[in-house]
């Protein structure tokens, strides 16, 4: 073993020998003679290696060749990038925003309906035995009209309980929700936005009713934060969102907005 | 009766006088019951002006609105001195006020970026990000003529004052001449840019009435010189140490530059030397104005008279020496003033021959200042910002004078008519607003875009205006 780089320093001090450079053009010159001559005597399975390992580099030689050429003859054709931006615009980072609401007047109409084109369009009914839970009343717990609803619900400000014997359904503090994730699916955004109201549970009118939020629930969100305009220029206020996820489960709420 | 006596004693001495300070007539007494429309009729006859132009009046920079009485407060009425009446002469014409849109024109498959009236009111273009260049016919309004020539979005267009070119320029920092009436490339492209062009401005016609040269800026720190008969670079501009935003050809032979390296450079058209350095901002500077902007874009161009007439088959010695007589009477008042809006939410007012010290500093936006004009009449600045207000100031003394309040998001840009007496305003809440600038109030709303609206132009002889936007339509609106 050499202890040191002792080839490289002697080359250093001293210089290659004279005829270094013609030997070596004479040795690479020599080069393809002595490969085709190993091919041609080799048999056996040394020649299927060889010729393995040849064929491997031949491939590798003409990718690189090809990288090269492709390397000369680049571009030409750019594509010219989409959403043009005026001078004004072009140093600021403009972060997308979404399209102004296009057609106020098909929204209005859907709404009139009551129709939607919701990303989720079907959803499992919930029961009412799922949804509400009997609580037994009365001294001896022999009345059994009242509900206790264990799903999540939206309870709207200012609402006041009635008294213990007029409340059928209980809506219990734990399970009341105030804000939901909305996803933006233009703009692929999220945003924390509060709840206005429930606008259609599919599973029953009478949850729509009540509040409760299950997965396919189409509530209404406040989106003025989000600064969407209308076409005549006046900021949008609520819009529908369909929750998307099973928010008596999850701790929160995920919804899509319906643009 | 004793009531009676008291009013009619209540008189004032008065005198008229100009902006300029020059007096008109004699002193006179007048009855403080003296209205506005009376007012008038005095000072037409004192100044002896053959047609009956109509006047605002000014005491102590206080409009006269009704009469004198109300104008002046009871405390400063001294029988003893004179008081000054200033009166300024308003247009003869008045435009009327749009109302509707006449026309939604397609065609571009992109957002319109840049949407220009040619200085006769007569074509209209508009560039957009689909690399095209379109000429509208106004009449019709239908499509005209389509360009196809640049590679990248159509930034800036500008009409040369004759209107017989106009000079277009795109993201790869090309920029191509087209001839409005066929609609083809005058010339070869002119390439030196390495970025993209910001703005585009071409020689007053009173300098030269060939309209041969303009001046362009670059995001690449340059301002060029081009000569569009040879499509050469006259001369490179180069000292800015940061992207120039806009550049304007001064009446005055001097080009005014301003960057985002936060200063407003003056130059020298002939010889391209630097004359001033305007400090001050401490922001990029997002745009200029000039108070000849109206002027010197129109160029011989008369909104009253020529409005049927085709202005470059002129006799160009005399057209020549009507833009400069015209150019003269607005510089008159206090030479050409220059307004530069920043990202640090002022505004500068200078006096850009003269001196390097700004006159004002005008506060009050609390966002980035995106567009600014003059009024054509030089004596109304107007700023839009993205605060969503447009801020009107004296041109004269830099004074706050009002805030128009009623987009919902940013205003992008603003125009005004050519009576300075209406403006229109777009902005990101895909509407336009007209403001009515005698009361200062919105006049009326204007929806119809679906998507934001990105510029907005009021053609000089003040019958059209045209907006183009995100929503990639062209709309024509019309009293």
């Amino acid at each position: 073993m050499p202890q040191n780089e002792y080839i490289e320093r002697h080359r250093k001090l001293h210089g290659r020998r004279l005829d270094y450079e013609e030997r070596k053009r004479k040795r690479e010159a020599r080069e393809p003679h002595k490969r085709a001559q190993t091919a041609r005597s080799l048999r056996g399975i040394k020649a299927k290696i060889f010729n393995k390992e040849r064929r491997n580099e031949k491939i590798q030689m003409k990718k690189k060749i090809k990288a090269h050429e492709e390397k000369k003859t680049k571009k030409v054709t750019e594509k010219v990038q989409e959403g043009a931006l005026p001078v004004y615009l072009l140093d600021r980072d403009v972060q997308s925003k979404a399209k102004v609401l296009s057609n106020m007047i098909k929204q209005k109409r859907k709404e009139k309906a009551g129709k939607w084109d919701v990303p989720i369009p079907k959803v499992r009914a919930q029961a009412d035995a799922e949804v509400l839970r009997v609580v037994k009343s009365g001294k001896t717990k022999r009345k059994a009209w009242k509900r206790m609803v264990t799903k999540v619900t939206f309870v709207g400000e200012g609402f006041t309980r009635k008294p213990p014997k007029f409340e059928r359904f209980i809506r219990p503090m734990a399970l009341r929700f105030k804000k939901a994730h909305v996803t933006h699916p233009e703009l692929k955004a999220t945003f924390h936005l509060p709840i206005i109201g429930v606008k259609k549970n599919p599973s029953s009118p009478m949850f729509t009713s009540l509040g409760v939020i299950t997965k396919g629930t189409v509530i209404e969100v406040n989106i003025s934060e989000l600064g969407l305009v209308t076409q005549a220029g006046k900021v949008v206020w609520g819009k529908y969102a369909q929750v998307t996820n099973n928010p008596e489960n999850d701790g929160c709420i995920n919804a899509v907005l319906l643009v | 009766m004793e009531v009676e006596t008291d009013c009619e004693s209540k008189r004032i001495l008065c005198r008229f006088k100009s902006e300029t300070g020059q007096i008109a007539g004699d002193v006179m007494d007048l009855p403080l019951q003296c209205t506005l429309k009376q007012l008038n009729l005095i000072c037409n006859a004192v100044i002896q002006n053959a047609e009956n132009a109509s006047y605002t009046f000014f005491i102590n920079d206080k409009e006269i609105k009704e009469n004198l009485e109300k104008s002046i407060s009871s405390n400063e009425i001294n029988i003893e001195s004179v008081v000054d009446i200033i009166y300024q002469q308003q247009a003869v014409f008045k435009v009327r006020a749009i109302t509707r849109c006449t026309a939604s024109m397609p065609g571009h498959s992109e957002a319109v970026i840049s949407v220009n009236f040619s200085p006769d009111g007569k074509h209209l273009a508009s560039g957009s990000g689909d690399t095209t260049v379109r000429f509208w016919d106004i009449e019709t309004q239908t499509p005209y003529h389509t360009c196809k020539g640049h590679k990248n979005w159509v930034l800036c267009i500008a009409w040369s004052p004759d209107s017989s070119k106009l000079a277009s320029a795109c993201k790869d920092g090309k920029i191509i001449l087209w001839n409005p009436k066929t609609g083809s490339q005058v010339g070869k492209t002119m390439m030196g840019h390495k970025q993209w062009v910001t703005s585009l401005s071409w020689e007053p016609y009173h300098k030269n009435t060939e309209c041969r040269y303009f001046v362009s800026s670059s995001k690449d720190c340059n301002l060029r010189i081009w000569d569009s008969v040879l499509c050469t670079t006259v001369r490179t501009l180069a000292g800015h140490t940061k992207g120039v935003t806009v550049v304007k050809w001064g009446g005055a032979g001097l080009i005014y530059s301003a960057s985002q390296d936060r200063s407003v450079k003056v130059w020298r058209a002939e010889d391209g030397v630097l004359c001033r350095s305007l400090e001050g901002h401490g922001h990029w500077v997002n745009t200029l104005a000039l108070s000849t902007d109206y002027i010197l874009r129109i160029g011989a161009f008369d909104p009253v008279k020529d409005s049927n007439k085709d202005t470059y088959t002129l006799d160009k010695r005399k057209s020549k020496e009507f833009a400069l007589k015209r150019y003269k009477e607005i510089t008159d008042l206090f030479g050409e003033r220059l307004v530069s809006g920043s990202d640090d939410f002022t505004l500068f007012l200078w006096d850009p021959e003269k001196d390097k010290k700004p006159i004002n500093r005008l506060h009050g936006h609390i966002q980035p200042v995106n567009d600014v004009k003059f009024s054509p009449n030089g004596r109304i600045i107007a700023s839009a910002s993205f605060d969503k207000s447009i801020k009107l100031w004296d041109s004269k003394t830099g004074k706050f004078i009002g805030v128009l309040r009623g987009h919902v998001q940013a205003v992008y840009m603003v125009a005004f008519s050519a009576d300075s007496r209406l403006m229109v305003s777009g902005s990101a809440d895909s509407t336009l607003k007209l403001w009515n600038l005698d009361g200062m109030k919105l006049q009326g709303d204007l929806p119809g875009h679906a998507d934001e609206v990105y510029a907005v132009d009021w053609s000089s002889d003040g019958r059209n205006v045209a907006s183009g936007g995100k929503d990639k339509v062209l709309k024509l609106w019309q009293y």
